[in-house]
């Protein structure tokens, strides 16, 4: 059977080109590789190489033709043991053919994203539908409770998650032998032995390509970044290699790694050592990403990472490690991912917060109650899946809402939960939704400095007085 | 503390993590990193029976014939973004695959992976049809093709971020020493990935660790279309494991054979605990860096004289004549697969695509 040559598509968004010029006569016999034309894309001139061995029988383009589109038949090829000279040239001008031609008859070509034989508005593609979030599990009476600080939560957390699961173990900078860079591993490696918790050299893409990797090929590794900002050099990892790889493979991929350490400002370590990534991982979907404030919570939800099958984020503040709360002593305490916590109930306004804020929002609700302003505190505690069904409930209730974060306020989880209340609960609001982060600056290190450039209790405070119209 | 390091002067070589298990002696006299190319040396050629050489024959042209007709369904704009074919390459994934041990090591490599995929028998109908974003791909359609995966065959990827395939692999490297499973990762990259630092990082690590995996080097000698020598200041990519005490081995990887005979060697050293090694396959891409390579960075000449005198299937075909396999055997078998390739073809253009359902599905694994 001769074989058509058509116009081929040299570039993903070319739909036309140029038959520049014909490196080949009719009657020449061409082998695999030759050249056949030189074709002008927007972009370059290509060399149009034979895939076949023959005989070049009609050239059906002329050279110069401009506007030639993608698909055309522009030459026929006899191949061995055909002649050229019988060779017809398909009847009707030499449109293109099959998939091209189709393009005149029906609309949609396969491929080109316009979705063949469907009908219907993109509208209608039935979203899966959130599941209502489970709550905490109750405490049951009589529990003991115990004082952790968030240091010994976490630590505490990894511990019992690693006597269930042969499968976890804990890798980062000094997390062995130095017991942690900030102590929150401190007795792993006793307890665990060195197979399992493993000190790693400085070198943060390549420990986290590695937990990656091993996540991928089926165990629970447990990454700590001795703080999320060394975490840019991996952010790589996190993001295209973790997040994205269940989807690109249609869900044959797991990867259940936890990404942990500290995160935010810490205190007096000048801009590189002081940034808060809840809203850079927050905006990828693939990732989970928690940011817990107390301690009950730090162990609740990194025992929920560590058994999640998916990649999660698992933002600590260094400030709030020596912090002291209550813990129930209980055999498994694991709290659900993606549901926030009401810190305080409240009537008057709404402060939804997470992590290391949550204490400043805690503050300034205290204050605001002794000026008769009834605060309702939020933490959000898992940034992505955000629970918005808690935040808008608390907005129906409250119709005042402001978000304390210890961040940037551009692009931040502030202008998310911002998004949200527009969106979502408009017609609930009754002032605009303020956004109480730390200025828009690179963290300074002087002390004064530090202290102006950072969130506290008296900005929100005057942001819930300023919202309920009390000043 | 329980553990102390195996020697207190800071300087050993073998730390304990992750396993205590390394009795690898680092003394200087056993730390020799031309050993295993003196064994190559020393026989470069693999002995293959005649069935298997009819087998590497059938597995390499293959991939050209599938590749080429990628390359065709790409020009009729079936196939959209990026793909990468790996024509010319084909003796490397033919030669180190076919020396794994399927039921326990595992392979990952880039975006130029159609190629390694094949290598595993792997249906080239699902593999076409993710070329041509259908729901019957091996990735539904959602991956394309530099991002295909099949965990069945312990094949993880096809990663289009030029580098992070060689921690990754790295990673599943420790998998299989942490779970004692016996196994082996085989982790391709470029010459051009070969400069990224995290290959570095993780050949400190994977030596530090004795790591059972084959770091190679696909030297198709551009990176799009860059030279080797314009981005490369050690050329040699099989002596970059020196500073890292791994041994390396430069390997003709348009020779089925001798890919085939190095991995041998490659994967004993590293079954017996001696971990990692690199190995340079220096080959040749015959077609541009992707469909969309105007290719003006070398002369036709140069594609043309590889084609002629280096073709791993040429060299093959010549072999199988010079064995007594009849010309038309040979016609037949080339016949059989340009059949295979043109189902495969059929399929992919005539599958669905995926249900509009699918854009949501596959994100998380739990639910929250
Ligand atoms: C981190 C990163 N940088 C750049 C690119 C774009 N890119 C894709 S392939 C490529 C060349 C890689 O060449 P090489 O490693 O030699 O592999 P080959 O394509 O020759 O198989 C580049 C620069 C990328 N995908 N990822
Ligand atoms: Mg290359």
């Amino acid at each position: 059977m001769p074989i058509e040559l058509k116009m081929p598509a040299l570039s993903p968004t070319m739909e036309e080109g140029t038959l520049a010029k014909w490196m080949v006569k009719e009657g020449d016999t061409v082998s695999a590789g030759d050249v056949l034309a030189e074709i002008e894309t927007d972009k370059a001139t290509m060399e149009f190489e034979s895939i076949d061995e023959g005989t070049v029988g009609k050239i059906l383009v002329a050279e110069g033709t401009e506007e030639v589109k993608v698909g055309t038949v522009i030459a026929i090829l006899a191949a061995e043991g055909e002649d050229a000279s019988d060779i017809e040239a398909p009847s009707g001008d030499a449109s293109a053919d099959d998939a091209s031609a189709a393009s005149d008859e029906v609309e949609d070509v396969p491929g080109e994203g316009k979705d063949v034989g469907r009908e219907g508005n993109p509208l209608d593609i039935d979203k899966p539908a959130a599941k209502p979030r489970a709550d905490d599990p109750e405490i049951p009476a009589g529990t003991n409770m115990v004082k952790l600080t968030v240091r010994e939560a976490l630590r505490d957390a990894m511990a019992e998650e690693m006597r269930l699961d042969d499968r976890i173990f804990v890798m980062g900078e000094e997390v062995a032998e130095y017991q942690g860079a900030y102590k929150v591993t401190q007795g792993l490696l006793d307890e665990f032995g060195p197979k399992r918790v493993i000190d790693t050299p400085i070198t943060e893409y390549g420990f986290a390509g590695i937990g990656t990797g091993a996540a991928m090929g089926g165990l629970r590794p447990v990454v700590e970044f001795m703080t999320f900002n060394f975490a840019m050099q991996a952010i790589d990892h996190i993001i295209n290699s973790a997040a994205k790889t269940n989807y690109m493979s249609g869900g044959q991929m797991r990867c259940p790694v936890v990404f942990r350490g500290p995160n935010g400002a810490a205190s007096r370590v000048g801009a590189q050592h002081s940034q808060n990534y809840g809203p850079w991982y927050a905006s990828v979907p693939g990732l989970i990403v928690i940011a817990p404030y107390d301690a009950s919570d730090a162990k609740g939800l990194l025992k929920a990472a560590i058994r999640s099958d998916d990649p999660v984020v698992f933002l600590e503040n260094e400030l709030v490690y020596g912090q002291n709360f209550e813990v129930a002593q209980l055999d498994d305490h694991v709290l659900p991912i993606g549901k926030a916590r009401i810190m305080r109930e409240g009537s008057d306004v709404t402060i939804v917060s997470y992590s290391i804020a949550v204490g400043v929002a805690l503050e300034a609700a205290k204050e605001l109650a002794e000026q008769g302003i009834d605060a309702e505190v939020i933490d959000l505690r898992t940034l992505r899946p955000l629970d918005t069904e808690t935040i808008l409930e608390s907005l129906a209730k409250t119709n005042r809402v402001v978000i304390a974060e210890e961040g940037w306020p551009t692009c931040s989880i502030a202008s998310e939960v911002v998004a949200v209340c527009m969106e979502q609960g408009f017609d609930n609001l009754d002032a605009p939704v303020l956004r109480v982060c730390n200025e828009d600056v690179p963290l300074p290190y002087a002390a004064n400095l530090e202290k102006l450039a950072l969130i506290d209790k008296d900005r929100v405070v005057a942001a819930c007085k300023k919202v309920t119209y009390s000043e | 503390m329980a553990k102390a390091s195996a020697s207190g002067n800071g300087k050993s070589n073998k730390a304990p993590a992750p396993s205590a298990a390394s009795e690898n002696p680092d003394s200087e006299e056993n730390f020799a990193l031309r050993t295993l190319q003196e064994s190559l040396d020393k026989q470069k050629r693999f002995e293959a029976s005649q069935e298997q050489l009819m087998h590497f024959y059938e597995q390499m042209l293959l991939i050209r014939r599938f590749e080429e007709k990628a390359g065709q369904l790409y020009g009729l704009g079936l196939i959209g973004g990026f793909c990468h074919l790996y024509i010319g390459q084909e003796a490397v994934a033919i030669g180190l695959q076919s020396a794994l041990d399927n039921d326990r090591d595992s392979v990952i490599t880039g975006y130029r992976d159609h190629g390694h995929m094949l290598a595993y028998g792997i249906d080239p109908k699902v593999i076409m049809a993710e070329l041509t974003g259908r729901a019957a791909g091996i990735s539904k359609g959602k991956g394309g093709s530099m991002h295909m995966f099949s965990t069945e065959h312990k094949f993880y990827g096809g990663h289009g971020i030029v580098g992070a395939q060689v921690s990754l692999g790295g990673g599943l490297a420790f998998a299989h020493k942490y779970n004692e499973d016996g196994g082996l990762c085989l982790a391709y990259f470029g010459d051009g990935a070969a400069n990224q630092g995290q290959v570095y990082e993780t050949m400190n690590m994977a030596a530090l660790w004795n790591l059972p995996i084959v770091f190679v080097v696909e030297n198709n000698q551009y990176a799009m279309g860059t030279a080797v020598k314009r981005s490369s200041a050690e050329t040699e990519f099989y002596r970059r494991g020196t500073a890292f005490r791994i041994p390396g081995m430069e390997v003709n990887g348009m020779d089925v054979l001798e890919v085939r005979q190095a991995a041998e060697i490659a994967f004993a050293h590293v079954r017996e605990g001696n971990g990692p090694v690199l190995m340079e396959c220096n080959t040749y891409r015959y077609r541009g860096h992707s469909m969309s390579d105007p290719a003006k960075y070398r002369t036709r000449e140069e594609v043309q004289d590889q084609r002629e005198h280096n073709d791993p299937i040429e060299r093959m075909k010549k072999l199988l004549a010079e064995n007594g396999v009849a010309e038309d055997k040979l016609k037949e078998i080339d016949k059989g697969i340009r059949a295979t390739v043109s189902e495969a073809a059929d399929f992919a253009e005539s599958s669905p695509e995926p249900e509009p359902g699918e854009l949501y599905t596959d994100v998380l694994v739990g639910e929250y």
